[in-house]
Formats: C-alpha cells, sequence, structure tokens
C-alpha cells in the first residue's frame, strides 16, 4: 500500500476505465520506482501544500498548543483579562478532572459515558437507517428520484432550523410529539418531558439520529455504485437469493466505506456541539449532558477556562486513541486483504 | 481537448450497477416499502410542522398542537424581517458560506493534488495530521484561536477577529480534512493519461491541474463544496463568539426570534424556511454530482 | 521549471489572499474605538424590549440627540442575552471591546474582578452628577462592598405579582394573595375553575436564583457567608429551595409543564389568560405587547410568609436591573463618561425607563408622575422598602450556573412525579457547592 492515507485503498486506475495502471507510463515511474504514478518534484508539492499547511497551522495547530498551555494554568476571571499573568496551577487542573470521588470529576466521568453511549447508538442507528435506505433504493423504481431528493432534506438545513423545529415538536404542554403519543393514540399515561429529564437523552438521540443519518445514506448510497454488477449476475446464477446477495455481496463489499462512515460519523457525533446547545441551552439535563455543552459550561459559563483547556486535552487524548486504534485495525485488515 | 475531458465520469453513471436482473422477492419489495414509508414520515413531520406553524398566528402556534391550522396567515412571512435584520445575516451567511468554500475548494484541490500525484517525504504524515485535526474538539481551540486573531490583528491591522474574513478562514480549515481527503481520492481515479498528454501539450503541471484534472474532476470538486458550504453554514459556536451585529451570521441571527419577551415561533419556522429554501434547492439540484463525486472520492 | 515554480508561487499567495482578506470583505465594528476618532463611541446594549429592532428604535433617536449635544457619534448595538456575558468574556480577554456596555447588574462584582470595567471612584461619579443621585438599593447591586462600583444603574426593576383580574374574580378571590399560604390556598380555587395558577421558569437558570434567594431571605438564610464564600445546603437554603420548587411537587400551584419553560413562554402564558398569577419582573410593556391590556391585570407585592413586605425576612424581591458600565481600555474616556452622564440624565430615565417599563434608579427621575400608575408605585415601593440585592461576589455567576442548574433539576424531578425532600434538596446543593471553584 503506498497511498497517501490508511483510509483509502485508492488504486491508481479510474474505475471502469479498463485502463492498466496509468502510472506505468509516467516518466515519474522510472525515478521513484517504489510509488508508481507518483512524480518527484523537488518543491512543488510543498509549494502546493502550502495554503493547507499554513491555514491547518494558524487555526487548527497552533491554537491547540495554546489550549495545551491554559490547561496548565490557573486561568479563572481574575486572570483572564491578562492570560500570561495567570498562575502555573502544574497538573491541578487534571488532577481536578480526573479526580473521580469529587464531583467535578465525578460530573466529567458521567457526562463522558454519556457522550459514549450517545455517540454509539447514535451512529450506529445512522449507519443501520442509512444503509437500509440505501439498499432499498439500489434499483430504480417509480419515485425513486424524489424520495432520494426528499431524504436530503435533514442534511441540508441548517442546524439551528432543523434543531429548534425538534424543541418546537418536543414541548411538553404544545409540542406535537405529546400530541401524537399521548392525546391521540393514548401511548402514554400523562404527557412526557422530553427536554428535562431522563428522557431528554431520547430527545437527543432522535434529532441527532433525524440530522445524521442522510450523510450516512448518501455515503453508502455512493458506495453502492461502486459494486460491480457482475458479482451480483454470478451470485444469481449460483442461486443466490436477493437476501443472500445483500448478505453476501452488498454488505462485504461496502467494509471499506463502512470503517470510513463510521469513523468520521463517530468524530462528528462525538464532537457535536450545536445540536445540543440549541436543544438544550446552556445547561443540558444530567441525562443527556454531552462532553463538548458541559466543557462549554465549565469553561465558559463558570469561567474557569484552565479547568476546561485540561477537560478538552483528555477529549483529544481519548479521541486520538480511538482514532490510531480505529485505523491501526482498518489498516491491518486491509493489508492482509490486499495480499 | 475535448477528447480528453469527456471522458471521466467515475462509476456512478459508467457501471450501471444493480442487482440481480430477476424481480427482487416480495418480501423483499413489501420491507422496502414499509422501510421507506416510515422514513418518509420521520423525515417529513418536521418538515410539515415547520411549514405549517409558519402560516399560523402567534397564539395558535403557542396553544396546542394541532395538524390542520385552522387559520391560514402570511404575516410570520412579512414580519421575520422587522423582528431581526434577517436580509443582512442572510447576506453575510452567504458570503462567509460562500468564500469559505471556494477558498476551501481551492486549497483542497491544490493539496490533493500534490498528494495524489507526487512522491515527497512527509506525504503520509501530511494527510494523516490534516485528517486527525478533524478530531478536536472546537471547545478546545475557540478561545486560543479568539486571542490569536486578536493578536494578529493588533500586530498586522488585518481585522480577522469580528470581521467575516475571520470566520471565513476558519470554516474554511473545518471543512479542509475531509475535503482533502475526499479529493485526494478523487483525483486518484482522474486517469493519469490527462495530466501527461496535457504535460506533453505544454502545459505545466498547474497548467494540467486547472485545465485537464480540474474539468475531469467536477463532481468530486462539487462533492466537496456542498460539503464545504453545509459546514460553514450551520455552524453555531464560532459564530456566536466571532461576530457582531454587523457581521452576524444566521445559524447565530435566527435565534434573534427567541427574544426578552417571547419566542416567536411563527417567525422561526417561516424564517428557518425562507433561509432553507434557497440552500435546499441548490443541494438537491446537485445532489447527482454529490453522489457521483462521493462515489469516487470518499468512498473508495 | 522556473515558470512552472513562479505559477506556483502565485497559485499559493493567491490562495492565501483570498483566504486571508479577500473573502470577507466585512469591516469589524466590534473593536474600540481609536485613537484616531475620540469623536465615536461603541455601544452594546442590554436588549429589553420586544426585540432587537425595537431596542434600535428606542435608543437611536436617544443617540442622535446625544451627538447632536456632544458630537460625540454613537455606535449602537444590541447584543442578545444569549450573547451578552460571552461577548464580554471575550472582549475581557482580548481587550477589543465596546466603550460603554450595558451589564445586568447581578454581574456587578464577577465583572469587577476581571479588571475590566472602569471603577466609579469618587472622581468618576462627580462626572455624572454624583453618587448620590442614584437610590441606595440600585447602588447595592454595583460592585462588591467596600469597592468602587464596577458600573452605574440605568434602568431598575422588581419582582411583582402580576394577577389576572377575571381569572381571580371568577374563582371568588376579593383580592390578590399576600402571602404564600394565601397563594396555595388560592390555588385550589383556581384550579377547580380548570386555570393554571402560577406561571414560572423552571429551566431558566436566573429565574430560579432569583426566586431561590428571596425564598432564603424569607427563611432568614443566605446561600454565602457574610465574608463571600458558598454556603448552598444550610438549613435555611434547603428549606427555602425546598419551599419554591414545592409550590410545583406538594403544592401544585406551578404547572409540571412549566419545569421545561426557559424563554418567558410563562408571560405568554398569563398574557393569553391561561395563568392566574404571575411573579415577574416590569412586565407591563411586555404584557401591553403580547395584547394584553393594563385593565385586565392588577399588579401587587410578592408574596412573603406572613406579615406584609419590608427589611430582613420580609424581602420579597430581588434588586433587578441593568447597569451601565465603562469599559477601561476605551480610548475615549470622557465621551465614555459623558455619555453615561446623558443616559442617567432625568430626561434620559424617564424616556428610556418609561419604554422599558421599568423604574429609573435615579432619585429625582424616579418622583417623576410619570412613574405613579399603580403599578408602578408597587415596583418602586418594593426597590425602596423591600428587596435585596443578590450576593455581590466574584463567583456570582458560577452561584446562578450551578445552582440555578441545581433548581432546574429538581423541578425536573418534580414534574416527573418525583418527591421533592429536604433530603434530596440538600443533596442537589451539596453537590452544586462542590463544583464551586476553590478559592
Amino acid at each position: 500500500m503506498s497511498t497517501g492515507t490508511p483510509m483509502t485503498t485508492t488504486v491508481p486506475t479510474g474505475p471502469g476505465t479498463g485502463a492498466p495502471p496509468a502510472g506505468a507510463h509516467t516518466p515519474g515511474a522510472a525515478r521513484g520506482p517504489r510509488r508508481p504514478g507518483r512524480i518527484r518534484r523537488g518543491a512543488l508539492p510543498y509549494l502546493l501544500l502550502l495554503p493547507a499547511l499554513v491555514l491547518e497551522l494558524l487555526v487548527h495547530l497552533v491554537p491547540m498548543a495554546i489550549g495545551v498551555v491554559m490547561s496548565f494554568k490557573q486561568l479563572t476571571q481574575l486572570y483572564i483579562r491578562d492570560w500570561g499573568t495567570a498562575p502555573w496551577s502544574g497538573l491541578g487542573n487534571y488532577r481536578m478532572s480526573v479526580d473521580f470521588d469529587a464531583p467535578v470529576g465525578q460530573a466529567l466521568l458521567h457526562s463522558f459515558l454519556v457522550t459514549v453511549v450517545f455517540t454509539l447508538l447514535s451512529v450506529a442507528l445512522c449507519w443501520l437507517i442509512g444503509t437500509a435506505a440505501a439498499i432499498c433504493m439500489q434499483d430504480s423504481f417509480r419515485g425513486r428520484g424524489l424520495l432520494r431528493a426528499l431524504f436530503l432534506v435533514p442534511y441540508a438545513l441548517p442546524v439551528y432550523a432543523a434543531v429548534i423545529t425538534w424543541v418546537f415538536m418536543f414541548q411538553h404542554d404544545n409540542g406535537l410529539v405529546n400530541h401524537v403519543l399521548h392525546d391521540q393514540l393514548h401511548l402514554t399515561g400523562r404527557p412526557t418531558f422530553w427536554l428535562i429529564g431522563d428522557n431528554s437523552f431520547v430527545a437527543l438521540l432522535t434529532v441527532s439520529v433525524w440530522k445524521g443519518w442522510p450523510f450516512a445514506f448518501l455515503i453508502v448510497m455512493a458506495g453502492l455504485q461502486n459494486i460491480p454488477g457482475e458479482l451480483y449476475e454470478a451470485a444469481a446464477l449460483d442461486g443466490a437469493g436477493l437476501w443472500q446477495q445483500i448478505r453476501r455481496i452488498t454488505l462485504p463489499s461496502l467494509r471499506p466505506v463502512n470503517q470510513v462512515l463510521v469513523l468520521v460519523l463517530f468524530l462528528w457525533t462525538f464532537n457535536d456541539f450545536n445540536t445540543p446547545y440549541v436543544l438544550f441551552g446552556r445547561a443540558a439535563p444530567e441525562a443527556a449532558d454531552l462532553i463538548s455543552v458541559h466543557i462549554y459550561q465549565a469553561s465558559f459559563v463558570t469561567w474557569n477556562f484552565g479547568a476546561g483547556s485540561a477537560m478538552s486535552v483528555l477529549l483529544l487524548l481519548f479521541l486520538l486513541v480511538v482514532t490510531g486504534g480505529h485505523l491501526l485495525l482498518t489498516s491491518r485488515g486491509r493489508r492482509s486483504a490486499d495480499v | 481537448m475535448s477528447d480528453t475531458v469527456r471522458s471521466p465520469r467515475p462509476a456512478a453513471s459508467s457501471s450501471p450497477s444493480g442487482r440481480s436482473p430477476t424481480a427482487p422477492p416480495r418480501s423483499f419489495l413489501w420491507t422496502r416499502r414499509v422501510l421507506l414509508t416510515l422514513l418518509t414520515g420521520f423525515v417529513l413531520v418536521p418538515v410539515y410542522v415547520m411549514v405549517s406553524s409558519s402560516l399560523k398566528p402567534l397564539p395558535d402556534v403557542t396553544g396546542g398542537f394541532r395538524w390542520l391550522p385552522s387559520g391560514l396567515t402570511l404575516r410570520p412571512y412579512v414580519d421575520i424581517w422587522s423582528t431581526v435584520p434577517l436580509a443582512r445575516y442572510f447576506v453575510n451567511s452567504l458570503i462567509v458560506a460562500g468564500s469559505a468554500t471556494v477558498c476551501s475548494v481551492v486549497v483542497a484541490v491544490l493539496a490533493a493534488y500534490a498528494v495524489s500525484r507526487y512522491a515527497f517525504r512527509g506525504r503520509r504524515v501530511f494527510t494523516v495530521t490534516v485528517l486527525s485535526t478533524q478530531m478536536f474538539p472546537g471547545i478546545l481551540f475557540l478561545l486560543p484561536l479568539f486571542l490569536l486573531y486578536v493578536n494578529i490583528g493588533n500586530a498586522t491591522g488585518i481585522a480577522l477577529f469580528g470581521s467575516r474574513g475571520g470566520l471565513v478562514l476558519t470554516y474554511l480549515t473545518f471543512s479542509l480534512p475531509f475535503s482533502i481527503w475526499m479529493l485526494i481520492g478523487y483525483l486518484d481515479s482522474v486517469p493519469r493519461d490527462l495530466d501527461e498528454a496535457a504535460l506533453v501539450d505544454g502545459c505545466g503541471p498547474l497548467g494540467a491541474l486547472f485545465r485537464v484534472v480540474v474539468p475531469a474532476a467536477v463532481p468530486g470538486i462539487v462533492a466537496v463544496a456542498v460539503y464545504a458550504f453545509m459546514t460553514a453554514w450551520g455552524e453555531v459556536l464560532f459564530a456566536s463568539v466571532m461576530t457582531d451585529d454587523a457581521t452576524r451570521t444566521l445559524a447565530v441571527g435566527l435565534q434573534g426570534y427567541s427574544t426578552q419577551y417571547d419566542v416567536y415561533w411563527n417567525q422561526i419556522m417561516a424564517a428557518s424556511l425562507v433561509v432553507s429554501v434557497p440552500v435546499v434547492a441548490g443541494f438537491l439540484l446537485l445532489q447527482r454530482y454529490l453522489v457521483a463525486g462521493l462515489t469516487a472520492g470518499a468512498v473508495k | 521549471m522556473r515558470s512552472i515554480r513562479a505559477a506556483a508561487v502565485g497559485a499559493v499567495t493567491l490562495s492565501l489572499a483570498l483566504a486571508a482578506s479577500a473573502c470577507g470583505g466585512g469591516t469589524s465594528t466590534g473593536g474600540g474605538s481609536d485613537d484616531s476618532s475620540p469623536r465615536t463611541l461603541t455601544y452594546w446594549a442590554s436588549n429589553q424590549g420586544a426585540s432587537i429592532e425595537v431596542d434600535k428604535k428606542v435608543l437611536q433617536p436617544e443617540l442622535d440627540k446625544f451627538q447632536k449635544q456632544s458630537g460625540v457619534k454613537v455606535k449602537l448595538e444590541v447584543v442578545p442575552w444569549s450573547d451578552l456575558l460571552n461577548r464580554i468574556l471575550t472582549a475581557t480577554t482580548s481587550g477589543q471591546g465596546p466603550d460603554v456596555l450595558n451589564i445586568g447588574n447581578t454581574w456587578s462584582a464577577s465583572l469587577q474582578a476581571t479588571g475590566a470595567l472602569l471603577p466609579w471612584d469618587a472622581r468618576n461619579f462627580a462626572a455624572v452628577g454624583g453618587r448620590n443621585r442614584f437610590v441606595d438599593s440600585a447602588l447595592g447591586s454595583t460592585g462588591a462592598p467596600g469597592k468602587d462600583p464596577a458600573a452605574v444603574p440605568l434602568y431598575s426593576m422588581a419582582y411583582a405579582l402580576y394577577w389576572n383580574k377575571k381569572i381571580l374574580a371568577d374563582a371568588g378571590i376579593a383580592k390578590p394573595p399576600a402571602t404564600w399560604d394565601e397563594l396555595v390556598a388560592d390555588g385550589a380555587k383556581i384550579r377547580a375553575r380548570g386555570k393554571q395558577v402560577l406561571g414560572a421558569e423552571g429551566s431558566n437558570l436566573s429565574e430560579n436564583i432569583h426566586h431561590v434567594f428571596v425564598f432564603a431571605r424569607q427563611h432568614g438564610a443566605s446561600f454565602f457567608t457574610p465574608d463571600g464564600r458558598p454556603d448552598f445546603a444550610n438549613p435555611g437554603t434547603v428549606a427555602a429551595v425546598q419551599q419554591y420548587v414545592g409550590l410545583m411537587s406538594k403544592d401544585k400551584v406551578i404547572p409540571q409543564g412549566n419545569a421545561e419553560y426557559a424563554q418567558n413562554q410563562s408571560v405568554s402564558d398569563f398574557a393569553k389568560g391561561r395563568t392566574a398569577m404571575l411573579l415577574w419582573q416590569s412586565a407591563s410593556a411586555n404584557l401591553t405587547s403580547q395584547g394584553m391590556g393594563g385593565d385586565a391585570y392588577g399588579v401587587a407585592p410578592v408574596p412573603v410568609q406572613s406579615g406584609t413586605p419590608g427589611p430582613g425576612t420580609q424581602v420579597d424581591s430581588m434588586v433587578a436591573g441593568i447597569n451601565v458600565a465603562v469599559f477601561k481600555n476605551t480610548h475615549n474616556l470622557n465621551g465614555a463618561r459623558r455619555f453615561v452622564k446623558f443616559m442617567t440624565s432625568d430626561t434620559e430615565q424617564k424616556i428610556l425607563n418609561r419604554a422599558y417599563s421599568s423604574i429609573p434608579p435615579v432619585r429625582s427621575a424616579q418622583q417623576d408622575p410619570a412613574f405613579g400608575a399603580p403599578a408602578d408605585t408597587v415596583l418602586r415601593n418594593t426597590l425602596a422598602t423591600s428587596s435585596a440585592a443578590l450576593p455581590q461576589v466574584a463567583d456570582e455567576s458560577q452561584f446562578e450556573t450551578t445552582v440555578g442548574t441545581a433548581v432546574k433539576e429538581l423541578f425536573a424531578d418534580a414534574a416527573a412525579g418525583r418527591a421533592v425532600t429536604a433530603a434530596s434538596v440538600k443533596a442537589a446543593l451539596t453537590k452544586a457547592q462542590q463544583q464551586m471553584p476553590a478559592t
């Protein structure tokens, strides 16, 4: 494998063209035999990368480094005016964040666990619904184009508009959800609270899935297009029924797609701030206290940016481990598959 | 040239994928029917709520929910423009999201081209590093970034904080990692013969990129552009801290309908619809490219 | 090769330039005015009226007047409450802020601690006509005791009991309740007629704080020790919070649905005649804008445990209001002080407080007959005799967040039908206190 990232399994050919690897003909192939198809040309590639590098440095890496520095400071309201003068607190902020016997640490741990469970459920549901819908819409039928357009609407709506509509629907007294569940279907003995208390988790999950599954749908739909029709034909000749085709051909062929999709969905959902913030405001109910809002509250509402930064760094480390582990596992799997 | 531009419309249209030519079994048809009906309902109910609520007078909206409005009014659609400066927010959002998209695509194309076509030291480090920025929690660098912008502003006079430029810069980097990565995949699928032909014709590498590779990569670029646009369009956290009244974007500005006095639900819904319609329409118009672009780019 | 490289450099520069500047084209208006133009001021106003646009319409003519008088142009930005504290915070961190700004008066001590606001010492006060122009209750909410105030009172407000005349009459209630026991008893009659009794904002942290603060006072307790340390879970505060949340869980006067209210839905319920009573600060302009005429409701003092409102345990409102502050980094100190003087002048005080149905914190303006309507009299008396300032401590905003959230969670318990006991209240308040930064 010589591709740039472990996530891509690109081969240097256009799909469907049937041409031999084009790189074999490039002049660069002679100079760089280990990387067929890629030319070595001094500074040019670096120049092409420069804008992206400078921007990432400016907006992500340098601020992140500053954030790490902040996490070692006692950066409260007394010092924010000139944060250079804030006293160093060493590992104090970290110690406080991971002291799970004390309320701050406990609350952080609770929030972290809520986020993990929420993220896993949300990603699983998004993937499941998205994949099911994409498979259902693989064959053409009347109205398929219309449905496909319709299914993309949640993804295309501005986050605030989408979430605030759900807030409207989840209201206890006047919301649609209680109107249907309680007034019309009589499923509940009394109207349910969705925006406070324990059910807020369900509400959050619903909104997250509603907004997120079209993306999974889109990606899986694209992935399905890459499965050669011959595979199905061969299977059909072998007498495989449609369900078996889905199980034996469709799902295995989607594996590389899914590996990327699941990781990306995981990172987005885990770090999502907009949804819980619009849904619950600055104080989320305990049952739906996602980590991003929790840290926001720790730093911006209680003005303790040192502690907030320490929590963010811990979160980053966790995501780093998850992402690294995921990349390691998937790239190893692929390498053996390639051989 | 015409010969080279024609060919690359990868996968989506060239390989008519599909399952067995025989008719699907009834069990599948029924599952499909049920599932798609349920999903349509799931997607449509909030949309219906938006539309119907936007046409109700405020007392009806704040009363108990009813499926059928008792009286219809277009009043909210008139009022939205005066309750908050919606038009200005809309223009701000268009400028910010549009500029961020254009910049993000240009930068991503350059970077992806380098990774896709050249061998150089640090290639792998670059791609992994860029991708990994995707997982930074926004909270971690919100305040530092803000301080950085202020300091750059003080040192150079370039107003990044409070200006649309700062927001553009921020958003474009949000979409950059995924865009670069998606484009690498897509450009890899554009046959190298094309660049070579262009190089032989006397174009420089950049000439080859912009005259040949970019036109051939339109679906991928559109997919990336849509993604970049949506990322910038809906962002709330950074916009709420980095904008002022003159530069506020829609994502934050829509909150203006929930005021000290009341929540103007009908106006929120009307305004959300008004600002969503162009975006959703554009999105749907481009969805064909989107699928094609993703097919070759993201999912290979 | 050379030309290639040149082209590449060109492309890079172009894209960078695009990214860095040309994309935006927007100009910053958020930064403080610079040295070269001491003839301008930036002013962040808080959202006091029905919407931000309404506020602009109220304020702009006055700012024009100021410009005519002083030659200083004021650039106005009305900042929504959801953003105001964050904006002040980022302005403080960066030193790039407005020259003059409105702050919620309960934030005074917290913001004072950051050192970003101009202290109003004798000299600065002299520039606006002296400290004595302002009523004491309002001055009590301008910063930590013993320090120079961080801001100057601009609008004063107090809580009152707004009651729907028709609903109470229908229920056979002759006069609004003066004690909590009366309120609970009246509540039973009102509920019997199928109306909701008392509106509340169970998910609004600030509202929760304002109410439990007053209840604590009525129980002779405080959330902070005299030297400013958090003391959230003492017997008095536990009783206070239990009594407030008990209005929903035990007394059934606050409807359960209000547990999720956070955006003033209770005001709209009251304006629509769904709820009989409402505890609110200076609500008349709001009620008018929602179509409830002044003759449809009455205004009475907030109930007390027994007797009549007064000082000490008879307190029935926090000192609510807005202060105006000057950002220390201003480059136009004189202009800023002049502007504060203008805003606190008798004429402007009358105009602005009229528009926002608040009470002028300036003595001479307060005595104006324009503020003599019965509703205003109640508010004015409350402010003068039976209101108390929220704790003026640096940790006030943390207090609002932690205790406000605890009360919100307790309301959620009550709404879910769970009992709210002394033990559960004490546990919630203890947890809130442990989340306060150690000082």
